[in-house]
């Protein structure tokens, strides 16, 4: 059965990739984008055709993060591939990278092949996977990039942990490149950040928690630049969260090296503080750093040093949150949320633009990852977001699609919610009114 | 609630008013110590439980001695042989703990933050014997109370924490209650044990423990555990004596006679020498004794007890 054709009417498009930002109505038909403009009456062919009022809204291409922890298989109480997808069309995501580190580890074909499988029957966001750098994500062996590709992976991750091994990092670059996928790494020089539970500074030598410095992600950050310059191979480093980082992504662009970066909406909204009282839900790797940090991540997605927006979403169960400080694991979900903190932070408090947010949560991550999507030019998937902006909620964890409770922003006030997700033209998300 | 509030968890937070509160206190309460029957009712009828998840033998002896001194009824629960070794979470632990109607818990942990963990999760006061590299806030005040005993008052004295500082949650609960309380500050020790934030905690930090000794009216000497040096913070315990050890020597250079305090229990020959430790000016059994003095205080407080009245409590009143 064919999906109905939707008409998007008289909302705000929104598309940085054709330097699109008018007042129109967007047709979709047969999965694909069929038209764009003021498209009057529309011939309908006897198809079925929903027409949605979009007036105050913003249609842009669908929301794509290429840095999520879906925890299936092997922690499907926390999370399943299906919860997740069901999440990431409520927080307006058409598509989504799965990281490797799951139980067991996403580093062969047949890992790759079961994601998509999962993911077709979820039928809710698009889940690409992320294949292992390494098997079993040990930093020994190199996984068989060939093989997870020809199966569906678009790039390669050890995340969760760093590549420690410079030669096997080298390796993975220059292999990749057979392939033309990026090689995502977390950056943390281990040795540094060994029993680290936060960011270094003042708040953890007062609260009494071993701090990870902000160099302990720089020097694996340079580190990773500099293979990238001897190998040619595209490397994605994942999570930004200094100003030091910011500086070097800078300088290696500068360069010509083949680097792009992310950063997650939660370091470009709070900050060491928020660890304060020893809130487990502010605890995360790379942690939440300063109030400098955050304002050179945000003018680094400004300016184009840091490429795209990413959510980590990295759900948890409730009891391995609550716990004493040092013991609980990192990590907070972020699909349901990224949006309106993108928005509160970055767009309403002057920084950007919503063009720019749109290239950096769309179209940005799309051209990088060599995805489907991030546009809405005629011809291309049908996958589509419609945000109300402006509208405030107040956020309330329980009533998340994902099954992680594990957030920072629990009852802040935020600004900015998702109307409606469209996957391959059809409506996997709709605001409940 | 008394003036303190639920919970002692740190100095931290509490004010100078508050810090005094509690000092002023012990003062009657000193004398109870020292009398034949050492018992008042004050505490009649409450419920403490000493839940120590670490080792300690000095801190938990005081707590209960200050307990059984005001006739609370008291039960001491150490993680082995409880619960918690068989992996009970701490809430649980504290939640079951509480269904059995207890006033109080004093807890020791090994995490830093564990005693506010349980503090917002059970109705009882808390009071944090220590959690992690946090804070020991009863170590502190009765620092705070053994200086004020020697020198009169705090405001002005110049007191040096030499050692440990990064890991040692009794130089966090003095460096905020001295500050509190108008004291200046110096730190003193390998920059290795030193956080790297160390500057803005409002103290002086000394290079050389000759320098913090010229400057300083008191010494408080930190236990060096012997973990730092396995894990390659200092190079040997002999070298870390040689460079910071605090010595009759080193302190004979002084311009004046320097108070001597440690929190215990000590490495006699590595962080202090015993001749220092048992000469004439170390006050580090008067810390031991009004230990027992500022927990009476402590306990007392947030029992809901006017201050005011602590001198008649110890008469005889309850609570």
């Amino acid at each position: 059965m064919s999906a109905p054709m939707i008409l998007l009417r008289g909302g705000r498009i929104l598309d940085p990739s054709q330097q699109l930002d008018e007042v129109g109505d967007v047709l979709l038909s047969g999965g694909v984008v069929e038209a764009v403009g003021r498209l009057g009456e529309v011939r309908r062919d006897g198809n079925e055709l929903e027409t949605i009022d979009c007036a105050g809204r913003v249609v842009s291409p669908g929301f794509i993060d290429v840095h999520c922890h879906l925890r299936e298989p092997g922690r499907e109480e926390v999370e399943t591939i299906a919860s997740g997808a069901r999440a990431a069309a409520a927080g307006g995501f058409t598509a989504v990278c799965a990281m490797p580190n799951t139980d067991p580890v996403t580093d062969n074909q047949a890992a790759v092949g079961f994601i998509l499988s999962q993911a077709r029957k979820a039928a809710a966001a698009r889940v690409y996977p992320i294949g292992a750098i390494s098997i079993g994500e040990k930093g020994e062996t190199l996984a068989e990039f060939g093989e997870m590709v020809g199966a569906g992976a678009v790039a390669v991750s050890d995340d969760g942990k760093p590549v420690v091994s410079a030669q096997l990092m080298r390796t993975a670059l220059e292999y990749a490149r057979t392939f033309g996928i990026p090689v995502a790494d977390h950056c943390e020089e281990p040795t540094l950040a060994a029993g680290g539970a936060m960011n270094e500074g003042i708040t953890s030598a007062r609260l009494g928690l071993r701090g990870i410095p902000a160099e302990a992600e720089e020097i694996m950050a340079i580190r990773d630049m500099l293979l990238a310059r001897l190998t040619g191979g595209h490397i994605h480093l994942c999570h930004m969260s200094t100003r030091g980082s910011v500086d070097l992504i800078r300088w290696g662009k500068e360069r010509g090296i083949n680097v792009t970066a992310e950063v997650c909406p939660h370091h470009l909204s709070l900050t060491e503080e928020a660890v304060e009282g020893y809130d487990t839900n502010a605890k995360m790797n790379p942690p939440l750093r300063t109030l400098a940090d955050v304002e050179a991540l945000q003018a680094a997605v400004k300016d184009g040093t840091i490429d795209v927006i990413a959510t980590d979403h990295a759900p948890h169960h409730y009891d391995e949150k609550e716990r004493e400080f040092a013991d609980a694991p990192n990590g907070i979900i972020g699909l349901e949320t990224a949006l309106a903190v993108n928005l509160t932070w970055l767009v309403h408090s002057g920084i950007i633009g919503l063009p720019l947010l749109v290239e950096r949560m769309s179209c940005a991550p799309a051209r990088l990852f060599k995805l489907p999507g991030g546009t809405l030019r005629k011809g291309a998937i049908a996958d589509v977001t419609v945000f109300d902006p402006d509208a405030v909620w107040t956020v309330d964890p329980t009533r998340f699609a994902s099954k992680g409770r594990n957030t920072p922003y629990a009852g802040h006030e935020l600004r900015g919610l998702v109307e409606l997700t469209v996957v391959d033209g059809r409506v996997i998300h709709r605001r409940s009114s | 609630m008394g003036s303190l509030g639920k919970d002692l968890l740190g100095l931290e937070h509490l004010s100078g008013e508050q810090i005094r509160l509690i000092l002023d206190t012990a003062e009657p309460f000193k004398e109870i110590s020292e009398r034949a029957i050492k018992k008042v009712p004050t505490l009649r009828g409450s419920t403490i439980v000493n839940l120590f998840f670490e080792a300690s033998t000095r801190t938990r002896v005081s707590f209960e001695f200050a307990e059984k001194r005001l006739s609370a009824d008291t039960v001491s629960v150490s993680s082995s042989g409880s619960s918690v070794s068989k992996g009970e979470t701490l809430v649980d632990t504290a939640r079951n703990l509480e269904a059995m109607r207890i006033d109080m818990v004093v807890i020791r942990h090994g995490a830093s933050g564990a005693a506010q963990f349980l503090a917002e999760r059970i109705g009882s006061n808390v009071i944090n014997a220590g959690d992690g590299t946090h804070e020991h806030p009863t170590q502190g005040l009765l620092d705070l109370l053994t200086l004020r005993d020697k020198f009169k008052k705090l405001e002005g004295l110049k007191v040096c924490i030499c050692g440990d500082v990064m890991h040692s949650r009794v130089a966090r609960s003095n460096i905020w209650g001295l500050k509190k309380m108008g004291a200046e500050v110096g730190v003193c020790g390998p920059r290795s044990l030193l956080p790297n934030a160390i500057d803005d905690m409002g103290v002086t930090v000394f290079k050389r423990v000759e320098d913090a000794i010229q400057w300083a009216d008191a010494l408080n000497v930190l236990r060096l555990q012997l973990e730092r040096m396995q894990a390659g913070y200092i190079p040997s315990l002999r070298e870390y004596n040689r460079v910071f050890g605090i010595s009759r020597e080193r302190l004979e250079r002084a311009p004046k006679d320097l108070l001597i305090l440690h929190p215990g229990p000590m490495n006699r020959g590595v962080e202090i020498d015993s001749d220092v430790a048992d000469g004439p000016h170390s006050v580090i059994l008067n810390q031991v004794t009004n230990g027992v003095a500022v927990r009476m205080a402590v306990l007392y407080l947030l029992a809901g007890g006017k201050p005011e009245l602590a001198e008649a409590a110890k008469g005889g009143g309850g609570r």
